[in-house]
């Protein structure tokens, strides 16, 4: 089975500096990756569900930072170590390789600190950029509201100035590390008059220890916490927290959406994407044994295998054929508006195969000494749910497109 | 990761202006009334057209250029083939690029000097590989015995593509327990030699052709025929992937054609999400199939086919042959009961993704040609 990565035909052309670098992550890596906890660690920043794991986390981004290679292309005087992006690129990639812990604090590395270094005030760059990295402020994100979790239009939170204050009422829901958060991105209407509802929003960076602000834990399908809804009563922060002008909330929002959607343009680092996760299938083709030879042999087994390998390759792909504009002339923005809609759904349908291939095994889960991996994939199925149902629902991702790029009405 | 090493993309200014000035050429020469005029033609295919394309220098693309061609490897054609196909345009010229490229890749000097700059002027050359309907069949029952100067051809061909139209064939045979390519001009068959099929497809022409009492001489022989037989199926299925992913392409602007101008119960049909989300996903399988064939381009080169291009040649045929089934079959299914007629131009695309999916081997029998690359 070839399941070494080969080298990207980027990384042939890296220069020996780079190349220098990149032995040194490696070895750094050989050296600092954490012994086995003894309890299963997130695969995302979603499923930070209990202090033990939280303080693992806190612990190992602080140690990522303090060795230089989180934030590296941040500036310098806010505790980045401005640097070309490459070289931060260069150690997610080593780090996803060897699969080492995340960096948990991603609302914060991968949305709110790209936002802050390119349009906040010197002022909240150096209030909040540093703890983002260090990982002693954690970062959530207030965007969704019960019952309309995909519709950003029609947020009903409530923000009203008063005086030096705004006076927030209203709640949220899928607060990812609510529970733990030191600050939150939140989108609040500070005006119903308008006639366009996007028009009425605008973005705070709110302190979450403000009085009249209390969290309430989710408990996932997966048994697990991770989630937290967010309730604001009368509560109180500082006008100093409004980010950009008031009424321009949707437009900072969506430039956020963007840092998340193109991953590498400012982010910090250190997210976690799963770039292995197709050779942790192979290896339980691999591993698993029917009539007395792996499963790896069974023609069925092969050709459902190679149908996700090239699924898995075409989404590989379309990276790079985003990128050459004459290629993508017929139906703009297709890939770029598919990308989300493509990935996750793809995952969810491979980790749902990774249990069938697990025969009886696949009724354990979690907690249970025979679980295949601990319960690794059926946990990583039902969570792969916050994927195709966070950041707008497949569904809904099926409508953009639809609609966006064919062309068709809306219904 | 992922399995292929090379897993580049590029796409020269070139490529682009092919791209660009064979979308304007298709949809000018190829539009519905000039397909559906050609279904029931006895050739498939418009000469003019056909003489404008050698004029533009298109078949001349792959050719080298001491014979008169323009050297810019197979990987050029993709463009032009996945425009032909997006507008239906038929021509010979997928068989006549594939049988350049046995001449070029298996040919000696002289069987190149003869045939290359008469390929690039409008000669059709055609490949007769199958003895059955069999793609995954690793040997052929047709044969060539006899001395050298006295040899003799014994067998059938089945589907030969753009037979009735070709100057010559490159016919598939046994000869002295190897595989060869041999060269059997059209003047040498006898008159019923050639029996046109009637196929799904009415846009393509196929014939059986038969080979048997043919006699050639041993220069009609391609010498290193046999050893690029496995890289001429290769790029067999990325012309025809190409072709299938601008008829997927073609498929979905019909379909949404129909979804933004069709009402019923006072809305338009494409705000209906059970219509407007399974051609997003035509649109999603297409786009893959689009990918896949550029990435092929990209890795196809004049030497032999690595692993890394077979891979991308195979997954190329396997994405796009679904992706254009998908298309076709939902195409029919969303127009309704005007789906059902004859008039409907979602009946080309059905037609063509019956006829895609199995030449140059269905995507099944890629994906276990895959398995060993990926797998083991």
């Amino acid at each position: 089975m070839t399941t070494n990565n080969p080298l990207s035909e980027d990384q042939q052309l890296e220069t020996a500096e780079v190349k220098d670098f990149r032995n040194g992550v490696v070895d750094w890596i050989k050296h600092n990756t954490p012994a086995d906890p003894g309890f299963l660690l997130p695969q995302t920043f979603m499923e930070v569900g209990s202090e033990q794991v939280l303080d693992f986390l806190r612990e190992w981004q602080y140690k990522v930072w303090s060795s230089g290679y989180l934030g590296m292309a941040w500036p310098k005087e806010y505790g980045g170590g401005g640097m070309p992006r490459i070289f931060q690129q260069i150690a997610d990639e080593e780090m996803k390789r060897a699969r080492v812990p995340i960096c948990f604090n991603i609302i914060g590395l991968g949305w709110a600190g790209p936002l802050i270094i390119d349009t906040g005030t010197d002022f909240e760059k150096e209030t909040y950029l540093k703890g983002i990295l260090t990982g002693e402020d954690i970062w959530c994100q207030g965007f969704s509201e019960p019952n309309h979790g995909s519709d950003l239009g029609s947020i009903q939170t409530r923000a009203e100035r008063d005086g030096d204050e705004y006076v927030i009422n209203g709640s949220k829901i899928w607060t990812t590390m609510g529970n733990y958060a030191k600050y939150m991105i939140l989108l609040a209407r500070t005006d119903s008059q308008v006639e366009r509802r996007y028009n009425g929003l605008s973005f705070f960076l709110a302190p979450m220890g403000a009085d009249g602000i209390t969290t309430s834990p989710i408990q996932k399908l997966t048994g697990d916490y991770g989630f937290t809804e967010t309730f604001f009563t009368d509560a109180r922060i500082p006008a100093s927290c409004l980010m950009g002008e008031e009424g321009h909330g949707w437009r900072i929002a969506m430039q956020t959406l963007q840092y998340e959607r193109g991953a590498e343009a400012g982010a910090a680092g250190g997210v976690s994407i799963l770039a292995t996760v197709m050779d942790d299938l192979l290896r339980i083709a691999e591993d698993v044994q029917r009539d007395g030879q792996p499963l790896m042999k069974d023609p069925v087994t092969r050709d459902n295998l190679v149908k996700f390998l090239i699924e898995e390759q075409a989404l590989y792909l379309a990276e790079k054929r985003v990128k050459i504009p004459a290629l993508c002339a017929d139906y703009p923005n297709s890939l770029a508006l598919s990308t989300k809609l493509r990935g996750t759904e793809f995952f969810r349908r491979m980790r749902q195969y990774a249990l069938t291939l697990q025969g009886a095994s696949s009724a354990l889960y979690v907690g249970d000494e025979d679980a295949v991996e601990g319960g690794f994939w059926q946990r990583a199925y039902m969570n792969n749910f916050s994927t195709t149902i966070g950041g707008g629902t497949s569904q809904i991702q099926a409508n953009i497109i639809g609609e966006h790029v064919l062309g068709l009405p809306k219904d | 990761m992922t399995r292929s090493a090379n897993l580049s993309m590029a796409f020269s200014d070139e490529q682009a202006m092919i791209l660009d000035s064979a979308q304007a050429f298709c949809r000018d020469k190829s539009d519905g009334d000039a397909v559906r005029s050609l279904l029931k033609s006895e050739t498939g295919f418009n000469q003019d057209v056909w003489d404008e394309m050698v004029a533009l220098g298109w078949t001349g693309l792959s050719i080298p250029e001491q014979f008169g061609g323009f050297a810019m490897g197979i990987g050029a054609t993709v463009p032009l083939v996945e425009s032909m196909g997006r507008h239906m345009l038929c021509t010979p010229y997928i068989s006549a690029t594939i049988a350049a490229q046995a001449i070029v890749r298996g040919g000696s000097e002289s069987q190149q000097t003869k045939w290359l700059p008469a390929m690039v002027q409008g000669t059709i050359g055609t490949l007769a590989l199958l003895d059955n309907e069999d793609w995954g069949a690793t040997s052929t029952s047709c044969v060539l015995t006899g001395k050298d100067d006295q040899l003799e051809l014994k067998g059938k061909k089945l589907l030969v593509h753009d037979a009735s139209v070709s100057d010559f064939f490159l016919v598939l045979a046994q000869h002295d327990g190897a595989e060869v390519l041999v060269i059997v001009e059209s003047s040498q068959l006898a008159s019923n030699a050639i029996a046109c099929k009637t196929l799904v497809d009415e846009t393509k022409r196929a014939a059986n052709v038969d080979f048997t009492g043919v006699t050639i001489q041993s220069d009609a022989i391609l010498p290193s025929g046999g050893a690029a037989l496995a890289d001429l199926r290769l790029i067999g299925a990325l012309l025809i992937a190409s072709e299938a992913t601008g008829s997927a392409a073609g498929a979905l602007d019909t379909v949404v054609d129909y979804l933004t101008t069709r009402k019923q119960f006072d809305r338009l049909i494409g705000s209906y999400q059970s219509l407007k989300h399974p051609t997003v996903e035509m649109l999603i399988q297409m786009d893959s199939a689009r990918t896949f064939i550029y990435h092929a381009a990209t890795l196809i080169g004049d030497g032999e086919l690595d692993k890394d291009t077979e891979i991308a040649c195979r997954m190329a045929k396997a994405q796009a042959a679904d992706a254009l089934s998908f298309a076709g079959d939902r195409a029919v299914q969303f127009h309704g009961g005007m789906g059902f007629t004859y008039d409907c131009d979602a009946m080309l695309y059905i037609r063509r993704a019956q006829w895609t999916q199995q030449q140059y081997g269905d995507p099944q029998h890629h994906r276990k040609l895959l398995a060993p690359l990926l797998l083991d």
